[in-house]
């Protein structure tokens, strides 16, 4: 556990927090980012502009904070890029079937106790634990 | 207008707190993911902050009337844990635990991550096209 980071873990997610009740008080909408992306791409023009715009400040944020820290955020991926097109077609499909990803079930659902949220985290959770530990024991790592 | 201001500065404080917490680094979520190995418990305090925040901000903001540019608060009111809801889970799941990215941290990691992360965005937006199609035909067969 020495990678274990409680402290900036609960101060972003605190701001993940912040971000959706903004949501909600402004616009009357949940922060479910893979519906609000989805949307972004597939949805009709008039409920567009707002996805386009979230999904712009989600990107630039990270750019914002590099610049004020003089450093990149850490990123390290270690996929072939089969797995990696594998998993992004499973979240993709994944995310819109099972109505919502982390954020819509994970984050707004579960704190308004939504009975179909606490389902699927549990099922996403679980599914994404089982898939590590079997990738871990076929590639031998 | 006001509204599009709004999901901006949303946007933008969603991907600091996915920045600071680190959970743009799939990595990072791994270990999250990985019980059974060095196992990293820092996603479940993302969560709980997130919960905390969110759990008392919603409750203060539906004692108003209304959103400030919307005109009514939009939540999900199926309660029904179905079939669909349970397969998607498990579908994302397995995606998620292959690569260690979700759509917020795929979406944030774009300026970063390189061309893995083009790859997994570009797959992520065909999955979700997949989707749309198969959501219209299961709709058709649903109407006849």
């Amino acid at each position: 556990m020495e990678n274990f980071t409680p402290i900036s873990a609960s101060t972003g997610g605190a701001l993940i927090g912040l971000s959706a009740v903004l949501l909600m008080a402004l616009n009357g909408k949940i922060a479910g980012i893979s519906g609000v992306f989805s949307g972004a791409v597939f949805a009709e023009r008039g409920d567009k502009v707002w996805r386009v715009m979230f999904v712009l400040g989600l990107i630039a944020a990270p750019a914002l904070w590099a610049q004020l820290q003089g450093t990149e955020p850490p990123f390290e991926i270690t996929n072939s890029w089969p797995i990696t097109v594998a998993g992004g077609l499973l979240v993709g499909f994944g995310t819109r079937l099972g109505s919502g990803c982390t954020s819509g079930h994970g984050v707004c659902g579960l704190s308004r106790l939504s009975p179909r949220s606490m389902a699927s985290v549990a099922l996403f959770m679980g599914a994404g634990m089982v898939t590590v530990v079997i990738a871990k024991s076929l590639l031998g790592a | 207008m006001g509204r599009n201001i709004a999901a901006l500065l949303a946007g933008l404080v969603f991907g600091l707190g996915l920045t600071i917490s680190e959970m743009v680094n799939p990595a990072k979520v791994l270990a999250f993911l990985d019980l059974f190995g060095n196992w990293d418990p820092s996603l479940a305090f993302v969560m709980g902050g997130a919960l905390i925040v969110t759990a008392i901000g919603y409750r203060l903001v539906w004692t108003k009337d209304r959103p400030v540019f919307a005109e009514r608060f939009q939540v999900p009111g199926n309660r029904q844990i179905d079939t669909r809801l349970a397969v998607g889970a498990v579908l994302f799941g397995i995606g998620w635990g292959l690569v260690g990215l979700c759509p917020g941290p795929a979406i944030s990691a774009l300026t970063f991550g390189g061309a893995p992360v083009l790859l997994f965005l570009g797959a992520m937006a065909v999955g979700m096209g997949v989707f749309e199609g198969f959501d219209r035909i299961t709709a058709r067969q649903d109407t006849v």
